[in-house]
């Protein structure tokens, strides 16, 4: 990216922090905080001791959805590509799957799992899941069978096939699953505390509501904002770097 | 017997098996009676709630509240698209905003919605279109890119203007991607607006789950559930079948 | 350098350069003179990468040269397609939406024809093309060589009195290539067009052309113009006659070190 490029993207942040400001003038005090008076709130929360172990049991619970949502994604989306037959099967339901309105299940969920961190975990889990295993399975599909028949040229065992020429020829598109997943997974988590639960920073969100503590509210939506955009941004440009050598394409 | 049939064969079966194995596990009382009611009773229930027409009025306002969402998502994202890939500099400055909308939880901004617009559709409108509506942007803006160069090349040779080029030859060589963006809004103005309900309404389907759910009404929930389920997977599925057909001939048989 | 000889030139590039912006710019094109002369069937040879794409976009009005001026019938082009001008591209151009009468007929329903001779001239070009019976196909249903008749049939009911042809065949194996340039031949007889072909395939250019300019590697200047001299009534067959072996044999001798040059080698 060229100075000039990020002096663009720099100006359209400014834009956002306008529509802000805008906002905030339109619809005042009672629902929103100006951009300055949040980032200082913001800071001040982050300075301070109360937020930390909110953010500690959001990023928990955040951590082993996450971490359940790859593992059980690229293992499914392995054996579902290979398996041709129940890849055929399963893939549309799967694809159903993810455009159902998943918030709704949010109560069976809680009925299975009771309130607390593993009703959270679970809910992380339903939405990023489905992103991680579609990628992958896509992924396993469209392998061009020339590798595989060059590894067999070169006789090697199955073992070094999957480590030396699956395992690479799938990871670029592991990580565009786990970029969206990672996305999911968040959202599934934080929507999870707004509704059940007496920790983390949705329930921070849905308690600022709650007790008209606007601030509150305002500053917790920015710092999950800027988490989960820096997050993003990382995961987005190892994305780039696997997939075009680095070079940017837009 | 072909392939094709085989499959959709083993998906139906193994539907079905699903169904009975969670109605034998009710009904066996493995599966708590609080926690999940048997499939059946689920689908009498449902039954019961549409004949009796106690939900007509939240149908209606859910469906009339999502069209809506789903068709100003449509419009405006393809509108802002075409608008961003006309203009190259904005596009690229705009392109890590885009990139990193949907790693946004979104409804944390409902409460924020709700403040702006009041506790009515309007809030719901709006969540249903600021989700949908920029998989609408990305979809024509990568449409746009994939018309081949040769495409527009031909279009100069036959010397067409520039609406014309629009309307024969760029338009008709981006539906695929359109499509793909139409049946995504669509399903992400389904969820937004059902999510909406759901976290901060006082009506509609989403709405009515939420209360059956927080009035220990497990049967009516459930009931309300199977419907709103079946109905994202009926009408995603429907929109699905549509965009095949449009396009079957197009690709290679 | 290729001239007019004796006759009016039909199109002329006349000291031609073609530069790409950029840090440093990339000089693609020239400079380069051409001259065809109105009927005959001409073909570019040259190294991959030398240009020969650019100087058909310049020759076609889509896209100006830097330095120098192309013109059309006596008139300049100044990166506008002008009419009479008819272009197949290399890449797949059938437009996958339209079936292949509605492909061929596309230009003239553009240009507002009447239904009628719509009808006659899209009929006329299908049969002539071999492609009576996938009338109601689409493109995908078609081979790689079926869609580049689509193409050409799509070019050919325009009756352009010029036609260029970047690389049509190169996606194409070597037999089908052989029965295509018979029915290139075919239509450049019977059109009376002046055609203008670019192609790596060196047979192919001695096969079918009158004139064969070669170019050097980039930037692509014609370094010789070999006159094959074969009658207007000829075919594929004429690949066993003795002249064709010189003919291919001059270009690649022509060629060859450019080749080396373009893969950064030195001749020996």
């Amino acid at each position: 990216m060229t100075r000039l490029h990020r002096a663009d993207t720099l100006l359209v942040i400014l834009g956002v922090l306008l529509v802000w400001q805008g906002v905030f003038a339109y619809a005042g005090s009672t629902a929103i905080t100006a951009p300055l008076a949040t980032f200082a709130y913001a800071w001040g929360l982050l300075a301070g001791n109360f937020i930390w172990p909110h953010v500690g049991a959001t990023m928990l619970a955040f951590a082993m959805a996450l971490a359940i949502s790859a593992v059980l994604g690229v293992a499914l989306g392995v054996v579902l590509g290979l398996r041709r037959f129940a890849g055929d099967v399963a893939e549309p339901l799967i694809a159903a799957f993810y455009t159902i309105p998943k918030v709704t299940l949010y109560p069976v969920m809680l009925l299975i799992f009771g309130l607390g961190l593993s009703a959270k975990v679970a809910f992380g889990v339903i939405h990023g899941t489905v992103p991680v295993l579609l990628f992958t399975l896509t992924a396993v599909k469209t392998l061009p069978s020339v590798y595989l028949r060059t590894a067999r040229t070169m006789r090697m065992p199955p073992r070094d096939v999957a480590r030396h020429i699956v395992l690479p020829a799938l990871v670029p598109e592991i990580v565009s699953g786990l970029r969206v997943g990672f996305a999911l997974t968040l959202l599934g988590v934080i929507i999870g505390e707004m509704f059940a639960s007496q920790r983390g920073l949705g329930f921070l969100i849905i308690n600022g509501i709650n007790s008209n503590n606007v601030p509150m509210t305002t500053s917790v939506t920015l710092i999950v904002v800027v988490f989960a955009v820096a997050a993003n941004g990382a995961l987005l440009a190892l994305d780039r770097q696997l997939h075009h050598g680095g070079r940017l394409r837009t | 017997m072909t392939r094709a049939h085989a499959v959709a064969a083993t998906r139906i079966g193994l539907l079905l098996a699903g169904f009975l194995a969670l109605e034998a596990l009710c009904r066996a009382g493995i599966i708590g009676k609080l926690v999940m009611i048997p499939p059946t009773a689920m689908v009498a229930e449902m039954t019961a709630l549409l004949a009796s027409g106690e939900i007509t009025g939240d149908i209606v306002r859910t469906f009339t509240t999502i069209a809506i969402a789903f068709a100003g998502a449509v419009a405006l994202g393809f509108v802002a698209g075409a608008a961003l890939h006309a203009a190259p500099r904005l596009r690229r400055a705009v392109d890590p905003l885009l990139a990193a909308y949907y790693a946004v939880p979104g409804f944390i901004f409902y409460p924020l919605l709700v403040a702006l617009f009041g506790l009515n559709v309007l809030p719901l409108i709006a969540i249903g279109l600021l989700f949908a509506a920029p998989a609408m942007v990305i979809a024509t803006l990568l449409g746009l890119d994939r018309v081949p160069p040769v495409l527009r090349k031909c279009a100069r040779v036959h010397r067409l203007g520039r609406a014309e080029t629009v309307l024969h030859v760029v338009l008709p060589a981006a539906m695929p991607a359109l499509f793909n963006g139409i049946r995504l809004a669509f399903a992400y103005a389904f969820i937004g607006v059902i999510a909406g309900e759901f976290i901060l309404s006082g009506g509609g389907l989403g709405y009515a789950i939420g209360y059956a759910y927080e009035s220990f009404e497990a049967t009516r929930m459930y009931g309300l559930l199977l419907f709103v389920l079946m109905m994202a997977v009926v009408l995603n599925g429907a929109l699905y079948v549509w965009e095949t057909r449009l396009l079957r001939r197009r690709t290679r048989a | 350098m290729p001239d007019a000889g004796q006759g009016a030139a039909h199109a002329t590039l006349s000291g031609v350069v073609r530069r790409y912006p950029g840090n440093p710019p990339v000089h693609a094109l020239g400079p380069l003179d051409l001259a065809l002369r109105r009927g005959e069937f001409f073909s570019v040879v040259g190294p991959s990468g030398c240009g020969k794409s650019t100087l058909l976009d310049v020759l076609a009005g889509l896209s100006a040269p830097t330095e120098g001026s192309a013109s059309f019938e006596g008139a300049p082009l100044r990166g506008q397609v002008p009419d009479g001008i008819g272009v197949v591209f290399q890449e797949d151009a059938s437009f996958p939406w339209l079936t292949v009468a509605d492909n061929v007929a596309f230009g003239l329903r553009r240009a507002g024809a009447d239904a009628a001779e719509i009808a006659r001239r899209v009929a006329y070009a299908l049969d002539f093309m071999g492609l009576k019976d996938f009338a109601h196909a689409y493109p995908a249903q078609l081979s790689g060589g079926m869609r580049q008749r689509v193409c050409i049939a799509r070019t050919l009911v325009l009756r352009p009195r010029l036609i260029l042809l970047d690389e049509p065949f190169g996606a194409l194996d070597q037999q089908t290539r052989l029965l295509m340039g018979d029915e290139l031949l075919r239509l450049w007889r019977e059109t009376d067009a002046t055609v203008l072909l670019i192609t790596h395939a060196l047979d192919e250019a001695a096969m079918l052309s009158d004139r064969v300019g070669v170019m050097s590697a980039r930037p692509g200047r014609f370094i010789d113009t070999v006159e094959t001299g074969w009658p207007r009534e000829r075919d594929s067959r004429i690949v066993s006659e003795a002249a064709f072996g010189a003919i291919t044999a001059r270009l690649w001798s022509c060629l060859r070190g450019e080749s080396l040059k373009a893969l950064g080698r030195e001749a020996p």
